[in-house]
């Protein structure tokens, strides 16, 4: 697994002990277990199910101990005049409780620690720092986004008082601040905690923010004249524990209590970040990034975030469409598919050619595969789509499965797609099937070159300059519309869940190619994606002992078992 | 620091005007090599050694000390308005600071205050931070213990500390400024 993380090692991970394997005794509200030396106590409760409230600590930031929300009463072992620990009649250490709390970020447990997370003095402790809390914030919850995912509304329900003793007059400070291209700050709801501010000199290294004033009066800003613009802006929106920072794009769209949340990952380029799709009723209305250690760590980039409004987008297609006297009707399924299939039939199997996509999934690739070795067309290839990376999470790929085609055999790099212009103008090809929505003219082959094709199948989501020529239009899935996987840059294999319904008539793509494979060649195999992976496993064998269970939310590490000329990348 | 305190604040009312002298350069960088560990820590006596030569701490001061010391501006931002020693904007060329903690306070300090608001024809009520006076001369402000809390009320004028200043002795001490 080590050499398949992407991201620059994290300097914190409080979450990850510096040994797992050195344990130490600890007692955590009574019971006594096994922990490894060292590790933050936040995190050490939580391996226990115990639950210490906290804003200021991250788990990848550093700790900076401001919120003191995490109080915790800690002991240590009784020692008796041999310096030996004095056992009790369980044969455990006695403890000696400390009259005073500790903040659980900043203490690492040490052997024989006990940790109460639930004495009274936590509880005081706990509702004391609240109260704090509350003092100056404006209460808006009515009207503030993130509520229903709020540690200061949640921790105020259950650890706060229900009502404030507060009669001063609250302190006022900008509200509706535009900070940066995507955020948009409250600062009367910020409570200080500098999650924002760490994660932009820690992680992103370009610190435009900072507290400015002091006391009551600090205040969350940018250095004046500079914007907080940075491409993992929004990261800032989700790990800000309070409504303080919010997303543009997502701010006043949706109660988060109503989004029905799926595991997805980010198709937008070959890293493949995990992702949490929130959508309803048909509609998405945000990614998250979903935590992923050899992928993503907890972040993602904003480009990749906001790139889903092409599934809204007016121009989808919705309807197959078959062309005649130079014109799109829509037509049933059946009606495409059979055009599709007698354009087919017309031709040679040796005169089609398939540009397939680095952007499809395995399993429609792989149903792909079968139709073509099943045709006996060889003629495939994939458009490649070299972007701008950066250091971090953006890969120089900006097909999300440019691996998985490679290891299916069907891509070539784009150089056989270079010549196919020139094939089709000599009339040595004539039936071409653009999938996965790839734009062939762009690609550059000219349109009038494609028109002197016998027949052009296209399936995509949006219209193109290709799906403006072909023949037949097969309307498609975007990622949140469908299942499957994919292999990522640094090969591993990935898997998303269908999260809303595609629109109209529009179908997933191994559906698609399913039937159009039963009609042309009348192979009916691979009904589902669990058959499809039972056929892949066997042939493929990268995917030998894999299922599509087996692939887990987490994803599978294929670099162990991919031929040495991919990973060679 | 031999740098006399307020040196060029006439000469920069508005803008934070002035050279950059390769003497100052010189003294930054003696400050700064005093840190050999983190940089960082040189930011204080930075800013101490920025307000000194040209009066007050504006952003041609905070880019000059960050780019000094390989921070971003807002690191040395964050510190000018956390210390209310140090001031965004140019003060008077006589700047007074009355103590209002609470022995000064019961000492009579608000009188004091209000003494000399009245003779430096200030209008503003005080608590918003500095007033200056329109021809730039004098400045006042409330400040925090200056710690001689036995010979309240105690004001500080420029450098110079006075105790006891009740409104006779204010008086005197605005005549007092040439």
């Amino acid at each position: 697994m080590s050499n398949c993380i992407s991201i620059p090692m994290n300097p914190w991970n409080h979450d990850v002990a510096k040994d797992e394997k050195d344990l130490v005794d600890v007692q955590i509200d009574g019971v006594w277990l096994q922990m490894p030396r060292g590790l933050n106590v936040v995190e050490a409760a939580h391996r226990a199910k115990k639950f210490i409230p906290h804003y200021c600590y991250h788990p990848k930031l550093s700790v900076v101990g401001n919120c003191r929300m995490c109080l915790f009463e800690m002991g240590t072992p009784k020692m008796g005049p041999d310096r030996k620990p004095i056992l009790g009649a369980d044969g455990k250490p006695e403890i000696a409780w400390m009259p005073r709390p500790q903040i659980g970020c900043a203490t690492g447990i040490t052997p024989g620690m006990g940790i109460r997370t639930d004495s009274p003095l936590v509880k005081d402790c706990r509702n004391g720092v609240m109260e704090f809390l509350l003092i100056n914030h404006p209460l808006d919850c009515t009207i503030c986004d993130q509520a229903g995912e709020c540690k200061l509304q949640e921790f105020s329900v259950e650890y706060g008082t229900g009502e404030s003793r507060f009669v001063e007059n609250k302190v006022k400070k900008p509200k509706n601040v535009d900070l940066g291209e995507r955020i948009v700050l409250d600062d009367e709801r910020c409570i200080l905690c500098s999650r924002c501010v760490r994660f932009s000199s820690e992680v992103t290294k370009d610190n435009v923010l900072g507290f400015v004033n002091r006391g009551s009066y600090s205040t969350l800003t940018a250095y004046p004249g500079k914007r907080f613009d940075n491409d993992y802006s929004l990261n800032t929106v989700d790990i800000c524990p309070v409504g303080a920072l919010t997303s543009k794009d997502f701010r006043f769209q949706m109660r988060v209590w109503f989004l029905k949340e799926s595991k997805s990952i980010c198709t937008s380029c070959g890293t493949g970040c995990n992702v949490t799709i929130g959508s309803r009723e048909g509609k998405v209305h945000r990614l998250t990034p979903r935590e992923n250690e050899a992928v993503n760590s907890a972040w993602m980039c904003d480009y990749g975030r906001l790139n889903f409004h092409y599934l809204e987008d007016k121009e989808r297609l919705q309807n197959p469409l078959t062309k005649a006297a130079g014109e799109h009707f829509p037509a049933p399924w059946g009606d495409a598919l059979n055009r599709a299939a007698e354009g087919l039939r017309k031709v040679q199997p040796s005169e089609i050619a398939v540009v397939a996509s680095a952007r499809m999934t395995n399993e429609e690739l792989f149903v792909l595969k079968r139709w073509m070795d099943e045709l006996g067309v060889t003629l495939v290839d994939t458009v490649n789509r070299p972007e701008q990376g950066d250091q971090f999470l953006r890969s120089a790929d900006g097909n999300p499965n440019t691996r998985g085609a490679e290891l299916l055999g069907l891509s070539h790099g784009g150089r056989k797609l270079s010549t196919w212009g020139g094939e089709i103008a000599a009339g040595r090809m004539k039936a071409l099937l653009v999938l996965g929505g790839e734009d062939v003219v762009a690609a550059g082959i000219p349109a009038a070159c494609l028109a002197q094709l016998e027949i052009l199948i296209a399936s995509a989501i949006l219209p193109n300059a290709t799906t403006r020529v072909a023949h037949v239009i097969l309307p498609g899935a975007g990622f949140a519309e469908k299942s499957g996987s994919m292999v990522n840059v640094h090969g591993r294999l990935q898997r998303f869940s269908r999260s809303i319904a595609p629109p109209g008539q529009a179908r997933e793509e191994w559906m698609i190619l399913r039937d159009l494979r039963e009609i042309v060649t009348g192979g009916n195999s691979l009904h589902s994606i669990e058959d499809i992976w039972k056929s892949m496993a066997t042939v493929i064998p990268v995917f030998a002992g894999l299922s599509w269970g087996k692939i887990g939310d987490q994803g599978v590490d294929l670099t162990h078992s991919l031929p040495a000329e991919a990973t060679a990348k | 620091m031999s740098v006399p305190l307020h040196a060029g604040t006439e000469s920069c009312v508005g803008a934070e005007k002035g050279e950059i002298t390769p003497v100052l350069e010189k003294q930054a960088d003696e400050l700064v090599s005093r840190y050999p560990i983190s940089k960082r820590s040189a930011v204080l006596p930075l800013l101490h050694l920025w307000q000194e030569t040209f009066g007050y701490i504006g952003p041609r001061g905070v880019e000059w000390i960050a780019r000094k010391l390989s921070l971003q501006e807002i690191q040395v931002l964050e510190l000018v308005t956390f210390y209310p020693w140090f001031r965004q904007q140019p003060y008077g060329k006589f700047h007074f600071r009355v103590c209002r903690t609470l022995p000064c306070a019961l000492g009579g300090s608000g009188k004091t205050f209000a003494a000399l608001q009245k003779l430096m024809n200030l209008k503003a009520d005080g608590h918003e931070g500095a007033m200056i006076s329109e021809d730039g001369r004098f400045s006042l402000e409330y400040s925090e213990c200056l710690a001689s809390c036995g010979t309240a009320p105690v004001v500080l004028r420029n450098d110079e500390f006075y105790e006891k200043v009740d409104e006779k002795r204010a008086t005197e001490l605005v005549a007092g400024c040439q």
